[in-house]
């Protein structure tokens, strides 16, 4: 498996992380490091193991679904990086 | 390290209930301690006057009566943990100016003890990282020295600047994280003691999150009765954490006889490995005769899948942190990049994101990404998910088999060069976290216990692994080993 630019640009891409052109030869470079190292993985006999779910097993806590907390807008919008009139500012989303 | 500093967390609880020291003068010592250690970069957020208030709040309490293990002693804490109305930025340019408007839960629970917070530690960025040097804040320092050299060595990470503090006395006590060995790992690199409990024993709310089904809090302290002391205050169920445990909590500290007898030991052939220096494997044999010598049966075991741990955590830890680090979009807190005319908001969180997250962060935010993409998920994903079930499976054999605690290693070499591993690719910093990150992968209880010196001076740890909810017995046998062991050594002050 080896990946290459346009895939290393793909993969910025969904992951929403800008990476120029001249940088990703590079990247993927890294990529196939990495990937190379999880290959290992593919010598280990799986057949039959079910993939972990939850490393204690333990089952969640149920409470009842009514509302605890809440009525803060002030306190949760405080350190957003743009906000008016109670709501979280964005740059225009739908023309 | 004045004499104040230098205390551990008993002897100081002890004095301030006689009235032989008062918080405030502590807190004193330990605030210039860290005045004078700017060269450690240890301390990365100080916060001198909240501290003062919680010293004199906690003499208040003392003087009163009710006087709570940790009331009056000074802390540090990882910059992971949010803090109210004190900067929290996981060492991370995305959160800058971040001010948490609510307390993570550990730390609400060290405050209710009495605990007095000196500040915010440095670490590697999202506690990504094995040597501190990811971090927004510039590398942390190690305070111990090979020799006489002035080559600076790393203090470990990802929580490095809580070893670092702990091991040169600016704090008596300091929080850390562990996800695949950021606690244990700094502190075999500094010479102190640390633990990171069973996932699920400390809550993660309030603590920035890497990868979820990993991470726990634990406590880095001087001695192994410190550990116990603070992981106490730092454990129990919250209802705010799905993931915690709703067990009791034991008397740790009360747990700690040092008697050992009749204990079983295992001893993992998997973990020599080739080219493990010399000097960690006569570590590692001299463990083994301290506690046959304590009067624990020693057997050799098997774990057999200890090969695949490490490409296992690099699909399971950036696939949670890919998930995890989405929310640092620029839209409700932290960095926002400028936008140039005409960009939207796809420009603004790609851009963001380029701005905001450092490279190491970068490459398993996209390393995640990738594993979890169409087509890559069961190849990747889900197959590291079924190696991650043997993995477990393997150390609930040997426990079925009768074996009390696994003892290791807890690093494949001393504390390196700051920049040494800058050449290397990422991988061969990865192989840092060899002998410690099994144990985040299956959820138990592992102890960083300080046991030696390498030829240079540097400290040497040994790694001891419990069993599941059984961090009274695993703090037990590291007691065992510690006074078997008498590492007394500090670093000499040359910052």
């Amino acid at each position: 498996m080896s990946i290459d630019t346009a895939t290393a640009a793909r993969v910025a891409k969904l992951a929403r992380i800008r990476v120029d052109d001249d940088a990703l030869p590079a990247l993927a470079g890294e990529f196939n490091t990495i990937l190379g190292f999880i290959e290992q993985l593919s010598e280990v006999d799986v057949d039959g193991v079910e993939p972990m779910v939850s490393v204690t097993p333990m089952r969640l806590k149920r409470r009842d679904d009514t509302v605890t907390d809440g009525g803060d807008a002030g306190s949760v919008l405080s350190n957003a990086p743009d906000a008016r009139e109670g709501f979280y500012a964005v740059p225009k989303v739908v023309e | 390290m004045s004499d104040l500093t230098s205390m551990t967390v008993a002897a100081a609880r002890d004095a301030l209930r006689a009235g032989k020291v008062t918080s405030a003068e502590l807190t004193e010592a330990c605030l210039s301690a860290i005045e004078g250690a700017s060269a450690l970069n240890a301390f990365v957020h100080r916060t001198p006057e909240r501290a003062q208030e919680m010293a004199a709040e906690a003499d208040k309490r003392i003087r009163s009566g009710d006087a709570p293990a940790l009331c009056g002693i000074p802390m540090g804490i990882k910059d992971l943990f949010c803090t109210k109305g004190v900067p929290s930025q996981a060492a991370s340019r995305i959160l800058e100016n971040f001010v948490p408007e609510y307390e993570s839960t550990v730390t609400q629970q060290l405050f209710d003890a009495g605990a007095v917070m000196l500040g915010k530690l440095n670490m590697d960025e999202f506690a990504m990282g094995s040597s501190n040097e990811t971090s927004v804040y510039g590398n942390a320092v190690n305070p111990w020295r090979r020799g006489n050299e002035a080559t600076e060595l790393t203090p470990g990470g990802s929580s490095g600047g809580s070893a670092s503090a702990v091991a040169a006395g600016l704090c008596l006590a300091a929080t850390g994280t562990d996800t695949g060995g950021s606690i244990r790992q700094p502190a075999a690199f500094t010479g102190i003691t640390g633990i990171k409990p069973t996932y699920g024993r400390c809550s993660r709310w309030g603590i920035v999150a890497f990868a979820s089904s990993l991470d726990q809090a634990g406590p880095m302290t001087r001695d192994v009765r410190d550990a116990a002391i603070v992981l106490q205050a730092m454990c129990g169920h919250d209802p705010k954490d799905s993931t915690s445990a709703d067990l009791p909590v034991p008397d740790f500290e009360a747990m700690l006889t040092g008697d050992i007898r009749g204990k079983t030991i295992g001893i993992p052939r998997e973990y020599r490995m080739d080219g493990m220096p010399e000097e960690i494997e006569a570590l590692w044999a001299e463990g083994r005769r301290m506690l046959e010598d304590a009067g624990a049966r020693i057997v050799d075991i098997s774990l057999p899948h200890t090969k695949y741990a490490l490409p296992c955590y690099y699909v399971i830890a950036p696939a949670e942190a890919s998930s995890n680090l989405a929310r640092y979009d620029g839209v409700r807190y932290g960095h926002r990049a400028k936008l140039a005319q005409g960009d939207g908001i796809v420009e603004m969180y790609e851009k963001t994101r380029a701005e905001g997250f450092g490279p190491e962060v970068q490459r398993r935010v996209m390393v995640g990404t990738y594993v979890l993409s169409a087509g890559f998920y069961d190849a990747y994903y889900n197959r590291a998910r079924k190696v991650r079930t043997l993995i477990k499976k393997d150390f609930e054999d040997a426990f079925a088999e009768g074996v009390d605690a696994i003892l290791t290693p807890a690093t494949p070499s001393a504390a390196f060069g700051l920049g040494e591993m800058t050449e290397a690719d990422p991988v061969a910093m990865y192989l840092n976290d060899v002998f410690t990150v099994t144990v985040n992968l299956a959820g138990l209880p592992g102890i960083s216990v300080p046991a030696g010196q390498d030829r240079s001076g540097l400290p040497l740890g040994l790694q001891l692994i419990g069993r599941p909810w059984e961090e009274g017995d695993l703090l037990n046998t590291a007691y065992a080993l510690e006074r078997a062991a008498g590492f007394t050594a500090r670093p000499e002050k040359w910052w």
